[in-house]
């Protein structure tokens, strides 16, 4: 039996009364993992990367400011692309774009998956077992195919992605939310809750969801991560928006001049991968903290 | 190996005799609906799709008369219920529509080329557990020391990595700067060769993106194999294996991996999707004549039936794999099969 100070993470731990700030204490506990702060780090970086991009450039990544594919120097960081675009703006610009879209797609995955996990988790019978089934079905839907064809067959769009990434990506949340009330559900806090008369959307609100919601981020995380890591794909074959600058679009922009200037391909990779690295790590430290190992 | 062919015999026998048939039905009730499910998104994406299909192959000139014997001959002026039917008899049958590319039906292009993806995501799902168990139980023997943090960072640096980026990074490297292996296709160009002599010279190009394809399943493998690890060596059997004499190397594979990798069959069922989208990814990037290249095309030239096709079969398949998976699992741990 995993042993914690805390005390939140087993049934016969917990105490009659919540302890207070189950998430207070999960982020505390979490800190003093190496690896969140580096994760923390990563993601810090890159939010300040989305925050300050128009003072972090003088280039607009949309227009030509230099000659074509000049490699990585003083005025262009990253170097140029193909039509002489400055690829360190693009980078910067797409960041906001890409975590928009990271962000966007988790919200709607998060009112999908707490609603229906909590309500599955807190009627159980026959409520429970159809929507298991449903989520379980949406689960195993190849999510980067289900993306690709529609997108493919109505056009790209961003606001499209983000409703088709969030209408699929709920069930991992709704698992994780509807497991956690249902170990919470006969506690003795919550009983007395009940007891003294609170309706069934305030326990769901008020007294379930608070005790669930660090087990939420965690899988939030991870799940944005993937969430990059499918446009980032979407990009590569060419489905992403032309409109917008995504760290997707602009690595499918490279695949066709990879040999000419390699860093067309490494920079925009490398952003993917520090961004997704960062939602990975923070998601596994929180995760490690809740289970208190 | 010898360990592992006592135990996978002694698991089978008695699995396959206890696995009962209320367990596969209750299964097999949930790959149904989803089949069926996936069906449903298959006609929604035809009827929903933007632009008139009988325009699209009677042109936009025809006369009244000709658009209504083609709205007819297609059944698009039946009810939508009765068009979702016809449909759903066309899937069953293995009709999923004719591409219009290649003008031959849609499943079957489809089918040719699922060879060569199966063999890169076979050999790299391989690889990656080959390497993966090593490293986990190098990882496990000492929990949190330096080298269970290097291996967790760089596999999971690894997991967190683009497809395409580490396709494309390892083509730059190894195959451009260092050499050692073909840039691009799955046989050498213009290569007469058979037998032995082709079968070498596929093994060649498929090294290198089975190896990227394999360096990004490892993570879930090895924190697998190192959390159950850990949690076996501690465990009273590995107590008294050791107490008995035996060395640790019989210790640890013999008493604690087996039940340890228990639980890498319910992640190969999990990740079967990313496994293949992943796939698919390193396909386009390496020339690798599986779906992956298919899928570009049909993409590249608007071949909507095709999409759908691939969509439908990938999806079949990760239902059926997930199927599999989970019978193997509950074949070979008693507790999953009591509810």
């Amino acid at each position: 039996m995993a042993h914690s100070i805390h005390g939140f993470e087993s049934a016969d731990l917990v105490p009659a009364i919540p302890p207070a700030g189950v998430a207070t204490l999960a982020v505390r506990n979490a800190l003093r993992r190496p690896a969140a702060v580096v994760g923390l780090m990563l993601l810090g970086l890159i939010a300040m990367m989305a925050i300050l991009a128009p003072w972090l450039t003088s280039f607009d990544p949309f227009l030509i400011s230099g000659p074509s594919l000049a490699s990585p120097s003083l005025a262009h960081l990253m170097g140029t692309d193909a039509i002489g675009r400055d690829l360190f703006s693009g980078i910067v610009f797409g960041t906001r774009a890409s975590l928009l879209i990271a962000l966007s797609v988790g919200l709607v995955a998060t009112i999908c998956g707490v609603t229906i996990g909590s309500i599955s988790g807190f009627f159980g019978g026959i409520v429970d077992d159809v929507l298991m089934r449903i989520t379980e079905a949406f689960q195993v839907l190849p999510r980067f195919f289900l993306v690709a064809v529609v997108i493919a067959v109505f056009g790209p769009g961003i606001e499209r992605l983000i409703l088709i990434l969030g209408l699929t990506s709920w069930p991992i949340l709704a698992r994780v939310v509807r497991g956690e009330v249902v170990a919470t559900r006969q506690l003795d806090y919550v009983l007395a809750s009940e007891a003294l008369g609170a309706s069934r959307a305030h326990l769901i609100r008020h007294v379930l969801l608070p005790q669930v919601m660090p087990a939420v981020f965690v899988m939030l995380g991870l799940m944005m991560g993937q969430v990059l890591l499918i446009e980032a794909g979407l990009g590569f074959i060419g489905l992403g928006d032309p409109s917008v600058i995504t760290w997707g679009t602009l690595a499918g922009d490279a695949q066709g001049f990879f040999r000419a200037g390699w860093w067309l391909v490494f920079f925009p990779g490398m952003a993917i991968t520090a961004a997704v690295l960062g939602f990975n790590l923070s998601g596994d430290a929180l995760s490690a903290s809740i289970q208190g190992r | 190996m010898q360990w592992f062919q006592q135990f996978a015999a002694f698991r089978c026998d008695s699995a396959l005799r206890q696995l009962n048939s209320r367990f596969v039905v209750r299964r097999l009730l949930q790959v149904v609906p989803t089949a069926f499910g996936i069906v449903l998104i298959g006609f929604l994406l035809v009827h929903l799709a933007p632009g008139d299909p009988v325009a699209a192959v009677a042109g936009e000139n025809g006369d009244a008369a000709y658009y209504a014997f083609m709205r007819h001959r297609f059944e698009l002026d039946k009810p939508l219920p009765q068009q979702m039917a016809t449909y759903f008899e066309r899937v069953a049958s293995g009709d999923m529509g004719t591409s219009y590319v290649h003008g031959r039906g849609s499943l079957s292009l489809v089918l040719e080329r699922v060879p060569a993806t199966l063999l890169l995501t076979g050999t790299a799902l391989v690889l990656a557990i080959a390497m993966s168990i090593p490293l986990g139980a190098f990882a496990a023997g000492r929990p949190h020391g330096a080298r269970d943090i290097g291996i967790s960072a760089i596999v999971l640096t690894l997991y967190s990595a683009p497809a395409f980026w580490l396709a494309q990074l390892g083509i730059l490297v190894v195959a451009l700067k260092l050499g050692l292996v073909p840039v691009q296709g799955m046989t050498s160009a213009g290569s007469t060769q058979t037998g032995l002599a082709r079968a070498l010279d596929v093994a060649w190009h498929l090294a290198l993106p089975a190896l990227v394809l394999a360096s990004q399943e490892m993570a879930a493998f090895v924190r697998l194999t190192r959390a159950g690890l850990i949690d076996e060596l501690r465990r009273d059997h590995v107590r008294t294996a050791r107490a008995k004499g035996l060395t640790e190397r019989l210790v640890l594979f013999r008493h604690a991996m087996p039940r340890a990798l228990l639980p890498v069959i319910t992640v190969i069922g999990a990740r079967i999707g990313q496994l293949i989208a992943g796939a698919v990814i390193i396909e386009i990037v390496f020339g690798w004549p599986g779906i992956g290249r298919l899928m570009l095309e049909a993409i590249q030239t608007r071949d909507t039936p095709l999409l759908l096709a691939l969509f439908m079969t990938i999806s079949f398949a990760v239902v059926l794999a997930n199927f599999i998976t989970d019978l193997a699992y509950g074949a070979f741990d008693p507790r999953i099969r009591v509810r």
